[in-house]
């Protein structure tokens, strides 16, 4: 519970420095992150090598905006065990072999190693996208690509109220376990009673945040500032990293590199 | 100068299970004047505050802001006029960031966005948080999400400040710094408090307010020292005013 | 289960990213057009509300474990179809970016399979049938149950589509399905159980709140024709989904047909194989990704997929070769990465 609210605090207070990739152009760091993201799941079950140079990409950023590693590798780690549960099964029906280095392997490991590269790759940038940007920019970056207002200000006052609602579910939670000691979770009875309780009261909160909202002029219409134009140094972010993703994808590079190390030897 | 009097003449409101909340008020308040609302916990206070900012309509009565009639054709208006402060800052601070949150107003009033920002650094001065405009309204102490949510109101630069307990939930030197912001605005002021030393500080007069009713509405000094009208009303004199529980002083003399 | 990105294809993905985006624009439309603005801050709050609600542990009574709520079905009772689908797809947005609980990609199936099935399928059809009477406890209990049972054995049976539609597992159809139907049926009993037991609740302590959220929008009368223009919708894409699957893996349908004939002594498995491969040949534009092919096609497989150069590191030299280049390719990218934190570090030291 702590836990949960901890890491939207973290991602929140990196995303508020000042450094070059948190200067960027929210709406550029959304474009680049999505077009990584088509490249790297783009790539077949087999492809392997040609994967790998796209890991340049996060760690450029994450290295540039300064991002704490265990955290960033904490929330991978989150992310895998349901890549796994599914991508395990690879090895178990692939019993095709392929010789590697003189070992033996199925390429059911391979497709399985494949899945988990992605796996690390697509939450890594996803990750830094977050931290180097914040919700409130990336909202705005929504806008701007036409996601209707409705829903960007919903989306907004979702992530502004997870925190207040998430204490007070801690504090209800608390009480709860203080009566009843050794209990691990909440038991059938108070399911309906507890959460409903909690629901009759983020109920009540959302009146008085409407009401809030009404005394301030609202009438439907969510309006956010100016928002700041996109630069050249945003533009040529985005198109060097397009063109690096695009070279990647089309070129093998490692396996180039390798041929010519191994050929020399 | 009558433009910023706030006018409520045999006001009635029930609710829709039929409770009557309020039966019958009137009274009065004049530009400037700074006026305490208190009674018990049910005693209609709350519902009072609503139907002054139009969140509720009255069944009976009316309501008058300056020579303006409460209506829902005029309620933008008017709304204009009146900045509300709720009791929870949560409630008020909505948004993700203390600046956005400031000049939501502004910005719903269709300014420009040069003027938002020099409203918002004017507001933000006003309450001393300037420096909080970036934060996130997760990650303030109690006292500086009350001062934003004093300073969201303040940007819309109301005439008259509606405060719904102002004090509540702060340690004593936030509840020092929020009186001492109180005292310093020169807006017309209508707060509702369970806080009776606070209100006895900041309030030149008092409506006291019982089963709907008002109960008595005098100068401030004149109505804490009541003891048998706060009894009745469930309430208790400030504790500056009560006498010395050793030697039985009265240590505040109030004409 | 959120589907992540690593086990999709960008043609998955950006197929269920635009339809999802297009159900998202109606309910935006929906709702604005009801000049129902009093709904967005109760929006927000009720998303922030499941975000919470999905952190309690709810002990399941004679087992010893506990389950979780993912409150789809909950928003749609509660807010109506159009607003409970946007909220459910902020939680979900929120979710990717910050809890990397699927990802960006695979945000339009997440929220195809967790906000289409509980407001548009489970919604109108099971828990408005159940209650079109009246609200009693008894029929809410049973609406509120069997419907979020029923959304999440769809969106888990989306998942398993989903996910070999994309073909990047190996994983046959039908042992997907039997992996994964089971575990949402437990999944979902918890989700329904405590979805009716909120409800119930709500309803006896302010009924209010659920007779306004099922009287005065756009809800209460969602027309046949709308939900059947959803249903037409979603079989279209399940349809393609399936064909897609079916033209990239024949093996994985033929495994499950064994067992279905094998067990239910079906005597007609000619007629579907020669039906199925039929569709195949139809829809052969598709790529074929290269799923394990049966015994006699072992050979050929291999040969085109040696010809689409999708795999290339058949003979020894040139996997040697691979494995060379992308050691050296992560050692540069560490490199990289570390020449940068130092440099920044430096920096920042000067600065001071």
């Amino acid at each position: 519970m702590n836990d949960a609210l901890h890491n939207i605090r973290i991602w929140d207070d990196l995303a508020r420095r000042q450094n070059a990739v948190n200067n960027l152009h929210p709406l550029v760091k959304l474009l680049t992150t999505i077009f990584y993201l088509i490249v790297v799941v783009s790539f077949g079950r087999y492809e392997i090598s040609s994967l790998l140079p796209l890991i340049f990409y996060p760690v450029v950023i994450f290295s540039l905006a300064e991002l704490p590693l265990g955290e960033v590798l904490k929330r991978i780690a989150w992310a895998m065990p349901f890549v796994i549960g599914i991508g395990i099964f690879n090895p178990v029906f692939d019993h095709q072999t392929v010789e590697l280095l003189g070992f033996t392997i199925s390429r059911g490991w391979l497709t399985f190693i494949s899945i988990l590269i992605k796996c690390v790759l697509t939450v890594a940038a996803g990750i830094l996208l977050v931290a180097t940007t914040g919700m409130e920019r990336l909202g705005a970056a929504l806008r701007m690509i036409r996601v209707p207002r409705v829903f960007v200000l919903q989306l907004l006052l979702t992530y502004r109220y997870i925190s207040v609602l998430g204490n007070e579910l801690a504090r209800m939670l608390r009480a709860y376990s203080l009566r009843a000691p050794g209990q691990k979770g909440i038991k059938r009875e108070a399911w309906g009673s507890l959460t409903g309780s909690l629901l009759l009261r983020s109920f009540d909160r959302a009146q008085r945040v409407y009401a809030a909202m009404c005394l301030r002029g609202f009438a439907g219409e969510y309006n956010s500032g100016a928002m700041a134009k996109i630069g050249a140094g945003d533009l040529g972010f985005l198109a060097g990293w397009s063109t690096f993703f695009i070279m990647a994808r089309l070129y093998d590079w490692p396996l180039w590199l390798g041929s010519l190390l191994t050929g020399v030897f | 100068m009558s433009h910023h009097k706030v006018e409520v003449s045999n006001l009635h409101f029930s609710y829709p299970d039929g409770h009557q909340a309020i039966r019958g008020m009137s009274f009065t308040i004049f530009h400037g004047e700074s006026v305490g609302v208190i009674g018990a916990n049910g005693a209609g206070k709350s519902t009072l505050l609503m139907l002054l900012m139009g969140i509720l309509f009255p069944d009976s009565g009316e309501i008058l802001v300056g020579d303006t009639r409460l209506t829902k054709k005029t309620l933008p208006m008017i709304r204009q006029r009146l900045g509300m402060v709720f009791q929870d800052p949560d409630d008020q601070l909505f948004m993700t960031t203390v600046g956005d949150d400031v000049a939501f107003g502004p910005r719903n009033y269709q300014l420009d966005e040069a003027e938002v920002e020099s409203r918002v650094i004017e507001a933000l001065t006003q309450v001393g948080i300037p420096h909080l405009k970036d934060r996130a309204p997760f990650k303030l102490s109690g006292g500086e999400k009350r001062a934003a949510a004093i300073a969201t109101v303040l940007s819309m630069r109301p005439d008259i400040l509606i405060m719904d307990e102002p004090t509540s939930f702060l340690d004593p030197q936030s509840r020092r710094r929020v009186m001492g912001l109180l005292k310093s605005f020169e807006h017309t002021k209508i707060i509702t408090s369970h806080d009776l030393d606070m209100v006895l500080e900041t309030c030149r007069r008092v409506i006291v307010i019982k089963d709907g009713l008002v109960a008595a509405d005098g100068p401030a000094g004149e109505i804490l020292k009541n003891q048998p009208l706060l009894d009745g009303c469930g309430l208790e004199m400030p504790l500056s005013l009560q006498s010395c529980p050793n030697c039985g002083a009265s240590k505040y003399e109030v004409e | 289960m959120h589907m992540a990105d690593a086990l999709i294809s960008p043609a998955v993905g950006g197929a269920m990213l635009a339809v999802t985006a297009g159900m998202a624009a109606y309910s935006a439309k929906k709702i604005s057009g009801d000049m129902d603005e009093k709904k967005i801050p109760l929006m927000g709050v009720m998303g922030a509300f499941v975000f919470a609600a999905q952190m309690i542990n709810f002990t399941i009574p004679a087992t010893g474990s506990s389950g979780h709520l993912g409150g789809g079905m909950l928003l749609a009772i509660l807010l109506g179809p159009y607003a409970g689908f946007l909220t459910m797809a902020s939680i979900l947005l929120i979710q990717a970016l910050f809890f990397g609980d699927g990802g960006l990609l695979a945000y339009g199936c997440n929220v195809f399979n967790l906000g289409f099935y509980t407001c548009f399928i489970a919604y109108p059809l099971i828990y408005k049938w159940f209650t079109h009477r009246g609200l009693t406890s008894k029929n809410i209990f049973w609406g509120a149950t069997i419907s979020a049972l029923i959304a999440l054995q769809l969106g888990a049976f989306s998942v398993v589509l989903e996910t070999l539609a994309s073909g990047r597992t190996e994983l046959p159809f039908a042992s997907f399905v039997l992996l994964m139907q089971p575990i949402h049926l437990a999944i979902g009993l918890v989700e329904g159980l405590v979805t009716a037991a909120v409800v119930a609740f709500v309803w006896k302590a302010r009924p209010e709140v659920l007779e306004k959220a099922a009287a005065g929008e756009a809800m209460g009368n969602i027309s046949i024709k709308k939900v059947l223009t959803g249903l037409v919708v979603a079989v279209v894409i399940v349809g393609g989904a399936l064909s897609w699957f079916a033209s990239s893996s024949p093996d994985g349908l033929e495994w499950s047909m064994e067992r279905i004939a094998g067990t239910a002594e079906l005597e007609a498995p000619a007629g579907i194989h020669q039906a199925l491969s039929d569709l195949q040949s139809k829809t052969a534009f598709m790529p074929d990704y290269g799923f394990k092919a049966s015994e006699e096609e072992i050979v050929e497989a291999a040969a085109a997929e040696e010809a689409a150069g999708t795999w290339p590191a058949v003979d020894a030299g040139t996997s040697v070769a691979g494995l060379v280049g992308g050691a050296l390719t992560l050692i540069m990218a560490a490199l990289i990465g570390y020449v940068i934190s130092l440099s920044k570090k430096k920096g920042s030291r000067a600065a001071a």
